[in-house]
């Protein structure tokens, strides 16, 4: 079962990246405002469409 | 700061948009083929009963349905959502768009050449898996190109958080690549052959660790991302808890990966290594759970859009059936409901829960709701996208019902025993024969599905009729304003390295890794592949062709080499599976399923004109049968050239064959040849068949020669078995 080395090592390696990962975007304000992104990703990305709503806004 | 204009790239989502359609309905035609002939096994011997085709044997056309499925039509199904979400979460353009292209035709190139090879028997057996070692190095290659082309993305974003979604991308493509690798470390033999480099129990544990993972990182992180993308965008809401989705991912990536041992529980794994899988897996549920929920909830106070909307109604049943899965894993992970479970039907159609509903029905949607988003117009048909909804979800309920009865069944009736304690269905061919009416309703639930799929095309293709290209769509977004950390460097590619230290160190370790344990890992295994029982010898060079052969035609999607240690299978086949077998097992075939029986102790059970009879015809010998006729294994000559290659490949993963054996395989293949046919010959009626003809080097003699030799080496000791 010497295989466990490999399998186990290799999972936690790539767990401990994500690891980093995690603690790094906590640190870099990632999580700090848990509502905005929710909301920002539903305005339409579009120029087209953005210049549209506008003008019927107006 | 000025806004900055650019431009989304939609051609290369629209070219994965249409892989998406095309490789949906082959993978899924070719999963009705295969379910088809479940109920009638000469379905596809066009050229009559005795003229069986080779590459339309069912062995060879399930690896194809599972490829085609998971890695064709999910895979540009899954690529189809990122590119569109990516470039819209992080307001930029892909990263390159060469690499777009070469990602897209190069991972066409691969479906084709799997295609391809698959069918012509050229495959590593390992589920998920079976590409052989050519197409593994493609695969990586693509991969790898997809992944910097989505990491060069994040780098160039103009939006500084990083949604939810993104972070599951990131997952999918940092983990795949290493679970891939690890598992198809092969030492190729020939042009199209390879060994596993890994033996029987540590195989098999690998297998499963990337087997589950599979599942894990490319049917559900990624489309875990697309859901979080999708969901809301559609819905026109919030997620749910965008907090939530933050703890669904990290939980669930930081738990999957631990899982995989539930594929082997009561398996020859070390029993430590089946529990640990255990808790990880019942863990699972939480994470699973909570993203089910966040899915779901994201459509509160919208339910009257699921209504309206045919995209909405998608994916709630989508939703619904990852929900169904992820609750049945965990349970499915105690051992006493797996020893019920594994090995039967039921497992068929809880994959198929998680394919036809979660996976299907996911990019079912999306599919509709982006024809009319890149084509600028409205859907075709509403009407037909909801006709398509309601035969899809009749076909997933037809599918799976029909499974979970017929895999019920097969399990109590194998364990079934009279008073007197022998079995009441001692005859596996009585257990198959009774679910015959169940794959028939299966095969019904796939063609509704199918139909239903079709339609999705047909109103695609009328959308985008109808509509018009915009190929490249004008956006625009503020720059990133430059944030320096702790201190701020000059411009240039230093300053660029320096605040992405995270992704850089990632990208680097993981090559690194990888780089290193490919050479690391054969040394450490072949230690530990002294054998543990002194009985257990490496095959003989004949037997070596034979399971070859076994190999080449997918035998061990089918029949399982593993017998549990319950009393039912003990009875049934004899003396339980252990470890100290299989330590020459490259690549293991304990198998995954049984719709034929266990065959790990059939040596010695029949005699060799029993075997020569039932592969030309299995219904001669048993009838009702469902296996498929091995006619070519008769007529065609086993060619032996590569033995020499294959040996010496053997001995480097650590199998004992001496260079003197290795010299004389080819008259040791004489030998061993000769004397199964004249085994054979002792049959009057074999005899008749094919008097002086030489069968001897038939490829039929290399096959009986292994499937006499399986389960014998510790057969000899045990006298209790019959």
């Amino acid at each position: 079962m010497e295989v466990v080395y490999i399998t186990i090592g290799v999972s936690v390696i790539v767990a401990i990246l994500f690891f980093i990962a995690f603690i790094i975007s906590v640190k870099s304000g990632q999580y700090e405002d848990t509502y905005t992104p929710s909301v920002r990703m539903l305005f339409d990305d579009e120029l087209v469409s953005e210049k549209k709503e506008k003008e019927q806004n107006k | 700061m000025e806004k900055e204009q650019f431009y989304y790239d939609n051609k290369i989502v629209k070219m994965f948009l249409w892989a998406t359609i095309l490789w949906g309905i082959v993978g899924m035609l070719v999963g009705l083929t295969v379910a088809l002939l479940f109920v009638y096994p000469g379905l596809l011997e066009f050229a009559g009963a005795d003229n069986a085709i080779s590459w339309l044997s069912f062995g060879r056309l399930r690896p194809l349905h599972t490829n085609a499925v998971i890695f064709a039509f999910v895979g540009n199904g899954i690529f189809l959502g990122i590119y569109y979400s990516t470039q819209r979460l992080l307001k930029a353009r892909m990263f390159n768009d060469v690499l777009s292209r070469i990602h897209f035709w190069g991972w066409q190139a691969i479906i084709v050449a799997a295609a391809i090879t698959l069918p012509l028997g050229f495959t590593s057996t390992k589920e998920y898996a079976e590409l052989e070692w050519p197409i593994d190095i493609a695969v990586v290659l693509i991969w790898v190109i997809f992944g910097i082309n989505l990491i060069g993305t994040i780098l160039k974003r103009r939006q500084r958080h990083i949604y939810v979604a993104i972070w599951f991308y990131i997952a999918t493509v940092i983990t795949i690549a290493v679970l891939y690798i690890f598992n198809n470390l092969e030492l190729p033999v020939t042009a199209f052959k390879s060994y596993s480099v890994y033996a029987g129990v540590q195989d098999a544990m690998v297998q499963w660790w990337y087997g589950h993972n599979a599942v894990a990182f490319f049917l559900t992180t990624p489309v875990l991302g697309l859901m979080y993308y999708f969901v809301p965008k559609v819905a026109n809401r919030p997620v749910y808890s965008y907090r939530l989705s933050i703890i669904h991912f990290w939980t669930l990536i930081f738990l999957y990966i631990w899982a995989g041992p539930h594929h082997l529980l009561y398996t020859a794994l070390p029993s430590w290594a089946q529990n640990l899988g255990t808790v990880f897996s019942i863990m699972l549920i939480f994470p699973s759970w909570g993203g089910m929920i966040n899915g779901l909830l994201t459509l509160r106070g919208a339910w009257d859009k699921v209504r309206e909307n045919p995209v909405l109604k998608f994916f709630v049943v989508a939703i619904t059936g990852y929900g169904m899965a992820t609750f049945e894993g965990p349970m499915l992970s105690f051992k006493n409901v797996n020893a019920i479970g594994h090995y039967t039907d039921w497992i068929i159609g809880h994959v198929h829960i998680g394919a036809l509903a979660w996976n299907g029905f996911m990019i079912a949607g999306i599919v509709y709701w982006l024809a009319a988003k890149l084509w600028k117009t409205e859907l075709y048909s509403t009407k037909l996208a909801n006709i398509h909804f309601w035969i899809g979800t009749l076909g997933i309920l037809f599918y799976a019902i029909p499974l979970y009865v017929a895999g019920f069944t097969q399990a109590f009736m194998w364990k079934q025993f009279n008073p007197d304690g022998t079995l009441v269905y001692g005859n596996f061919l009585e257990t198959v024969t009774q679910v015959i009416p169940m794959y028939a309703m299966r095969a019904i639930g796939g063609t509704l599905y199918l139909t239903g799929f079709i339609l999705l095309a047909y109103n695609v293709i009328k959308t985008a009729k109808a509509g018009s290209t915009v190929e490249d769509e004008l956006a625009e977004a503020m720059p990133l304003k430059k944030i320096s950390g702790q201190r701020i460097v000059g411009e240039g590619w230093h300053t660029w390295l320096e605040r992405r230290t995270v992704l850089f160190t990632i990208l680097t370790t993981v090559a690194i890794l990888i780089g290193g344990l490919v050479e690391i890992v054969p040394l450490i295994l072949v230690k530990s592949n002294i054998p543990t029982i002194s009985s257990v010898k490496p095959y003989s060079p004949l037997e070596l062709e034979g399971r070859d052969i076994y190999m080449r035609e997918g035998c061990n999607n089918c029949h399982s080499q593993m017998i549990r240690p319950f009393r039912s299978e003990v009875e049934r086949y004899g003396e339980y599976s252990k470890a100290g077998e299989f330590v020459y097992d490259h690549p293991f075939l304990w198998g995954s399923r049984r719709t034929g029986p266990d065959v790990h102790r059939i040596g010695g059970k029949y005699n060799d004109n029993w075997h020569f009879n039932h592969m030309l015809d299995p219904r001669s010998t048993s009838p009702g049968s469902i296996m498929p006729r091995y006619s070519w294994i008769i007529k065609d000559n086993l060619n032996a050239s590569d033995i020499e290659a294959k040996m010496r490949g053997l001995v480097k993963l650590g199998v004992p064959y001496s260079e003197e054996e290795i010299k004389n395989a080819k008259q040791s293949i004489l030998a061993q040849a000769k004397e199964i046919e004249n085994n054979l010959r002792q049959d009057p009626e074999f005899v008749k068949n094919y008097g002086n003809s030489n069968i001897q080097n038939k490829e039929i003699v290399a096959l009986i020669a292994y499937l006499q030799r399986l389960g014998t080496d510790i057969k000899a000791n045990k006298t209790a078995l019959k």
